[in-house]
Order: C-alpha cells, then sequence, then structure tokens
C-alpha cells in the first residue's frame, strides 16, 4: 500500500540543519492499522506528511500504490488514494453546513452531482453524523467535528487514512467517538489506518504499532511486543498501560506473570489463578 | 488565598431562544494553599467557573470571595483581582504574541509596574519554573519553538505574575507523556514551595489521582461530587453515569472485587496497587 525507502527529511531552522527523517524505511499493508507514537519531535509527523505528499523526500521515496511523490502530476492522485486528518477540528472545517463541508472534496474532483450526493449519504452514515447533515458545524462538540473532517476524507473515497493525532484536542467522549470510527473504518470498510498519537491505550488494538525516536522507528510490532518492553518506552519518554506497568512492577516483586498484559480483564484473568 | 463561592448562577444569551445555563446555584469553598482538580465533561461549566474566578465573566447572579473581598462588586478593580488569580487558559501558547520570549514573558510584570531589575528576576524565575534555559532561549522569537516549548513561554507568562491562585485549564492538552509529566511535576513542586492555591483543570484521571488534595466534579452546572481522590473515585457508578472514568488502576481493583478477590479499593498509584497486590499473594502464601 505505502512503501517508504531511505527516506531522509532536512530542513532549516536558525540556520541549523535538521534532520527530521533519518533514513526511515517502512512499509505499510493494505488493510493495516498502524499506530505510531513517539514524544514531540520524534518525526512522527513529518513521516505521515510524506504518505500523501504533503512533504516530498529530501533523499530515497515514497510510493503510494505504486506512485512516487515526487512526481508532481501525481499529487492529486496520491491524495486521492490517501487522506490526511488533523490534530485541529476548527481547521478542517470549510462550510458552514455539515453536508456542503462533506461534499467539499468530490465536488473539487468533479464527481458528478448525484454520485456526490450518494458519497455525502453514505459517508455521514459511516460516522453515524446522518442527524446533523443540515447543522452548521459550529454547532457541533469537539468529537462530532472531527468525525465530520473525517466523513469529508471519506467521501473522496480513499483506500489508506493517516490520521495525525485526530484525539489530542478532544475530551474523553470525544476521543471515544473518533477512535471507534477510526477502528469501524479500518474493520468493516477496510480502509487502512495510519494513526498517530500519545494515548497509548489508543494503540492496544492495533495490528502493528511503531516507536520513533530522532526521526528513526526505533522499535515495531504488535502492541502485545512493543508494551511488553516498559523500561524502553520509558526511556523514550512514552507511556504504558497502567495495567501493564503493574504487570512489570509485579515481574520484578519475583510473580510470574506475562509481561505483554494490556487490559484489566487480562490482569484480572491472571491474578484470578493465583488465587 | 482561600475563594468562597456562593450561589453562583452564570447564563448565556439570557432572554433569547439560546439561552443556557452554564452554573447553577454553585456554592464552594476552596481553602488557602489547597490543591484542586476541577473534573467533568465538555460542557459541565467548569471553565465558565475558572473565568468567573478572575473577572473574565461576572456572575448573573451570585458572589465570589477571594481573600475576603467581593470580586462581583461593582467597585472592584479587576487588574488587581488578575494579579492574584492567575489563569493559564486552555492552549495558551496561541496567545504569544512578542518579538522575543523574554518580552513576552515579561509583559505581566511590566504591566504590574515592576522595575527593569524586577521583571528580569521574575522572568528568570518563571523560565526555571518551566525548565527553559534562560540564557538560550530569551532572545529568540516565541514562533522558531515547538509547541510544547510555546506552551511552557505562555505558562511562564502566567508565573511571572507570582499568582497566589493559578488556574490551569488543561494544560498538557496534546503534549506528549514526558512533556506532559515535567510541566505537572513543575506545578507541584512550585505549589509545594510558594504555597500557593491551584486548580487545575483536567481530563486525565491518572494525572488528578496523583496531584490534587481535592477533586470538584462539575455536572450540568452544578457540583455533583467533591472530596478527596480516594472519596471520588469510589463512586464509580456515578461518575461513569456523568461521562467520566477512573484511572485504569482503581478499576482493576473494583473489577478484582467482583472475582472474589478483597482488596482495597481506594487505590490511586500503580505502586500502590502493587504492594496491595504483594500483600494479597504473601498472606496466601502463608496461610
Amino acid at each position: 500500500m505505502i512503501e517508504i525507502e531511505k527516506v531522509v527529511y532536512e530542513y532549516k531552522s536558525n540556520d541549523k540543519q535538521v534532520t527530521a527523517l533519518d533514513e526511515v524505511s517502512l512499509q505499510i499493508n493494505e488493510g493495516e492499522f498502524v499506530v505510531v507514537i513517539g514524544h514531540n519531535g520524534s518525526g512522527k509527523s513529518t513521516l505521515a506528511k510524506h504518505m500523501n505528499a504533503l512533504l516530498i523526500p529530501t533523499s530515497g521515496d515514497v510510493k503510494v500504490k505504486g506512485l512516487n511523490t515526487r512526481e508532481e502530476a501525481l499529487v492529486w492522485d496520491i491524495r486521492q488514494i490517501a487522506g490526511m486528518v488533523f490534530q485541529n477540528p476548527d481547521n478542517q472545517i470549510v462550510a458552514t453546513i455539515v453536508e456542503e463541508d462533506v461534499a467539499f472534496g468530490p465536488e473539487n474532483m468533479g464527481v458528478p452531482s448525484e454520485e456526490i450526493l450518494k458519497r455525502v449519504n453514505e459517508s455521514l452514515k459511516i460516522v453515524d453524523m446522518e442527524e446533523y447533515r443540515n447543522k452548521g458545524p459550529h454547532l457541533l462538540s469537539g468529537g462530532q467535528k472531527q468525525r465530520i473532517a473525517i466523513a469529508g476524507v471519506i467521501a473522496m473515497r480513499p483506500t489508506c487514512i493517516i490520521f495525525d493525532e485526530p484525539t489530542a484536542m478532544l475530551d474523553p467522549s470525544g476521543r471515544r467517538e473518533v477512535i471507534n470510527t477510526i477502528k469501524k473504518l479500518n474493520k468493516e470498510e477496510g480502509i487502512t489506518i495510519i494513526h498517530i498519537t500519545h494515548f497509548m491505550e489508543e494503540a492496544v488494538d492495533a495490528d502493528r504499532v511503531i516507536v520513533m525516536e530522532d526521526g528513526k522507528i526505533v522499535s515495531q510490532g504488535t502492541p502485545r511486543e512493543v508494551f511488553s518492553r516498559v523500561d524502553e518506552l520509558k526511556t523514550l519518554g512514552l507511556d504504558v498501560p497502567q495495567v501493564t506497568e503493574l504487570a512489570h512492577q509485579l515481574i520484578k516483586e519475583g510473580i510470574e506473570m506475562p509481561k505483554d498484559i494490556l487490559t484489566v480483564d487480562e490482569m484480572v484473568m491472571k491474578l484470578c489463578q493465583l488465587k | 488565598m482561600p475563594i468562597k463561592i456562593e450561589n453562583l448562577t452564570y447564563i448565556y444569551n439570557p432572554r433569547s431562544p439560546f439561552e443556557s445555563r452554564a452554573l447553577d446555584d454553585v456554592s464552594l469553598e476552596i481553602n488557602d494553599g489547597e490543591f484542586i482538580g476541577l473534573i467533568g465533561h465538555t460542557g459541565s461549566g467548569k471553565s465558565t467557573l475558572t473565568q468567573q474566578l478572575n473577572g473574565l465573566l461576572k456572575p448573573t447572579s451570585g458572589r465570589i470571595i477571594i481573600n475576603g473581598a467581593d470580586i462581583t462588586d461593582k467597585s472592584v478593580k479587576l487588574a488587581e483581582v488578575r494579579k492574584k488569580v492567575g489563569l493559564v487558559f486552555q492552549y495558551p501558547e496561541h496567545q504569544l504574541f512578542e518579538e522575543t520570549i523574554y518580552k513576552d514573558i515579561a509583559f505581566g510584570p511590566i504591566n504590574q509596574g515592576l522595575s527593569e531589575a524586577e521583571v528580569e528576576e521574575r522572568v528568570r524565575e518563571a523560565m526555571a519554573l518551566v525548565m527553559l534555559p534562560f540564557d538560550e532561549l530569551k532572545d529568540r522569537s516565541p514562533f522558531e519553538l515547538s509547541g510544547g516549548q510555546r506552551r511552557r513561554v505562555a505558562i511562564a507568562g502566567v508565573l511571572a505574575m507570582r499568582p497566589e491562585i493559578l488556574i490551569l485549564d488543561e494544560p498538557t492538552a496534546g503534549l506528549d507523556p514526558k512533556g506532559r509529566d515535567e510541566i505537572l511535576e513543575q506545578i507541584k513542586t512550585l505549589h509545594q514551595q510558594a504555597k500557593n492555591t491551584v486548580i487545575l483543570v483536567s481530563h486525565s484521571m491518572e494525572d488528578i489521582a496523583r496531584l490534587v488534595d481535592r477533586i470538584i466534579v462539575m455536572h450540568r452546572g452544578k457540583v455533583a461530587l467533591t472530596g478527596t481522590a480516594r472519596e471520588v473515585f469510589k463512586e464509580v457508578e456515578k461518575l461513569e453515569s456523568i461521562g467520566l472514568g477512573i484511572p485504569q488502576i482503581t478499576y482493576l481493583m473494583k473489577k478484582l472485587k467482583e472475582y472474589d478477590i478483597h482488596l482495597r479499593e481506594d487505590i490511586l498509584t500503580i505502586e500502590e496497587a502493587r504492594d496491595e497486590i504483594m500483600k494479597w499473594i504473601r498472606s496466601k502464601k502463608n496461610a
């Protein structure tokens, strides 16, 4: 789906050369749900912006379904395949009525109006916002606005969506709404998901977790593999779920316990066996 | 500095179709030097409440008495109130405006009429508190910094006023775990040293659990619950019914009870949970 080959991205800040990505290679498979974690400045957003040609590598190549992001003529095709949702919902909404906002993308692609209507209906249904179609976006909550932004991307019929910290500005219920929508897009619509986040609990259900540090991929694997390396993540300034850390501490106390516990229920079951 | 809130009501857009009661007859007392965690889901009235406390919004009815003076009184100079009550908004970095970091942080102290030497002392102190290196950054533009660093500059601008009451509305939203922990640790240290009153608005129950003396839970413009973290987080059903959660670790201890493992339920941190579980395992072995 997306092939990233030895990508280097450099830019200048205060006359200093900064290497934001340092020879990153990565392959994202069709239908995969990938979560990228790493602290601020680790390069995860820069990496995401390479996946739909918002940034072009200083060296190396990014190919989206075989299309190289270097070729300017392909940029619009690439962005139709790989859509992107950003952090701040207020920056992504362009129209004064929800359905017009969702229609904005397909309209610009020159999709015929009957087809647009069909896509708007479908998209609003997927994000569960049909009843708000005639409302003004300013009346919606953060989570709802973010779901409208997602609907706007789905209306372009992408095969892949990149989420750049879509939950960072939301409250817990807004976060839950958006996360559930993302999971649904992956499971039911088969859309490939790349999700960048600071919230480790959002990574628990991913197929693969990628950890970035200093412009490099320093660790990757299933959530169980990655989160079981508690000490390593802590040195990188990252969190693990509280129960995973508890398991880690109990192991240090000499208790026999798997180190890849991720949820409360798993921990309860383990402790019951000790009863 | 103690705060006393009496029968505070605030109505947005009164007498219009959009009328909404954001605060509904709220009465509260906050003691001098208390560290308060203010929680509630979006729309519960917590931000409205914080904006009343430094006079940004005037109540529809009711009184707010800070250190004996009613700040809702017409004769009160709001500039005086704001010297004492520092409010850090959500995403405060959006409000940076000066050419250099020094000037931005110095803005408040200069307006307080402090001498140049005093202003510099305040800026140094505030930058140290948020862990920004003074010499390296003072002449740089705040707009060259990363988001996390800009947030620190904005918080430093409020700390430079040495407010006796410090209100922070989700100061770590959008920061990575390390940045979040650093800022919260500094706020805690400042609180311990300066003995100021702190009101922290947060959605993170884990952070609230390990930092605050007392929690105030807002729901539909009213105080739904107040007490220590141990007391408040025991009320899982009530919290869940108003759209809030409890720390994962506290939830684990409750869940164990359903499986007939009876341990302390008022656990707030991983370390407490570990010790409690170890005690239980050892008692099993000895039995």
